[in-house]
């Protein structure tokens, strides 16, 4: 046989093994594969389950490094149950662990036990958020400058590219106060907002920055994400929120890079 | 029929000549500012980082954080204070560099 075959058939009696090894890792229900035994053919439960517990341990260590406020807010044990949970019913699809963890905060909002925590999920998708943003690809955002050459009678039809890294997070709840107090160093202090918060995660730089948008700044801001014009997210915005500040937030989202370019809409 | 709504551009205007000014307005620094010369004055440092310690390059397709596979391997690399790279020392007269390094590379 020629070396290269021997090397494919290899390759493929491997893959044959772990598509048989991997399906009761998450599942204690069902028995340890077939084709897993110790010597002389005995069971091999326990040697088996040192996989299970690796796998499951490193997945919940992958979520708690992920969503750190979220397991400061439960407290680790509390914490490290769900992320069992999760794991078990939502396996990871990628082999990067940092990818691993988008379907939490939906877990977390249906999840039993933290019903009395309703703010509890927004949280969780702040620091999705915040990791996906730490990710994601390098660019330059729009400078002040590019928006001054801007012609005025221009602007109506300006549309922005988003920066790869901006992701905008709404929330009922004061998330953005919650998440904050609870990511910074230190002891707890008490957070005394009650209103809804919405988020803008971007990074400009290296460093990622979560900001609480005022009233209309969220629908303002995913309106220009979608493609929408500079006059229509506008009017979107004092549509719903007559209070919106209009000048503020295009001088928050430059600030906070959340764009990289400004053209000329069709 | 639909009416798409706008806003006029003599309010988009004002709005963004009075968002502009905000940048031009010399003052101590932001919160947003300072975040970002913190930023700017932190820089890769190749060589510094212990196995699985790295922090990401954050480019597609490229090396990413936590996947070096031995201590100070020469191209993963850490953020380090900026200027403070090059005197960082590791076990074995080793020390950081902003540029990638060929030591410590795995096979």
């Amino acid at each position: 046989m020629q070396p290269v075959d021997h090397k494919i058939h290899h390759l493929g009696s491997r893959l044959d093994y772990a598509a048989g090894f991997t399906p009761a890792l998450l599942d204690p229900e069902r028995p340890p594969p077939a084709i897993v035994a110790g010597p002389n053919g005995k069971a091999a439960g326990k040697r088996y389950n040192v996989y299970r517990n690796n796998v499951t341990v490193s997945l919940i260590n992958a979520l708690a490094a992920a969503f750190p406020a979220t397991q400061r807010i439960t407290g680790v044990d509390f914490f490290r149950a769900m992320a069992r949970f999760h794991a078990r019913a939502t396996p990871p699809t990628s082999p990067l662990l940092f990818e691993y963890g988008h379907g939490f905060p939906a877990f977390i909002e249906r999840y039993e036990y933290a019903k009395p925590m309703p703010w509890l999920a927004d949280v969780a998708r702040i620091e999705r958020a915040w990791l996906d943003a730490y990710h994601a690809a390098d660019e330059a955002a729009l400078a002040p400058e590019a928006l001054a050459l801007i012609p005025p009678e221009n602007l109506v039809d300006t549309i922005f590219t988003p920066h790869p890294a901006t992701r905008i997070v709404r929330s009922r709840f004061p998330a953005v106060s919650i998440f904050a107090a609870n990511r910074k160093e230190g002891p707890e202090s008490p957070v005394e907002a009650t209103a809804p918060e919405d988020a803008l995660v971007t990074r400009p730089g290296l460093e990622v920055a979560v900001r609480h948008l005022p009233p209309g700044g969220a629908v303002f801001l995913l309106r220009l994400i979608a493609g929408e014009t500079l006059g229509a997210a506008a009017a979107a915005a004092f549509s719903d929120y007559p209070q919106f500040d209009l000048s503020a937030s295009i001088a928050g989202m430059i600030g906070a890079g959340a764009f990289t370019a400004a053209r000329q809409g069709d | 029929m639909s009416t798409r709504s706008t806003v006029g551009a003599a309010i988009l205007a004002g709005a963004v000549t009075a968002a502009l000014a905000s940048f031009a307005a010399a003052g101590p620094l932001t919160e947003a500012e300072g975040k970002a010369a913190m930023a700017a004055g932190k820089e890769k440092c190749y060589g510094i980082a212990l196995a699985g310690q790295n922090d990401c390059a954050a480019g597609p397709g490229t090396t990413c954080q936590g996947s070096s596979t031995v201590d100070f391997q020469g191209n993963a690399w850490k953020f380090a204070a900026g200027g403070t790279c090059a005197s960082i020392k590791v076990p074995g007269d080793r020390s950081g560099s902003p540029e990638p390094l060929t030591r410590d590379v795995p096979a």
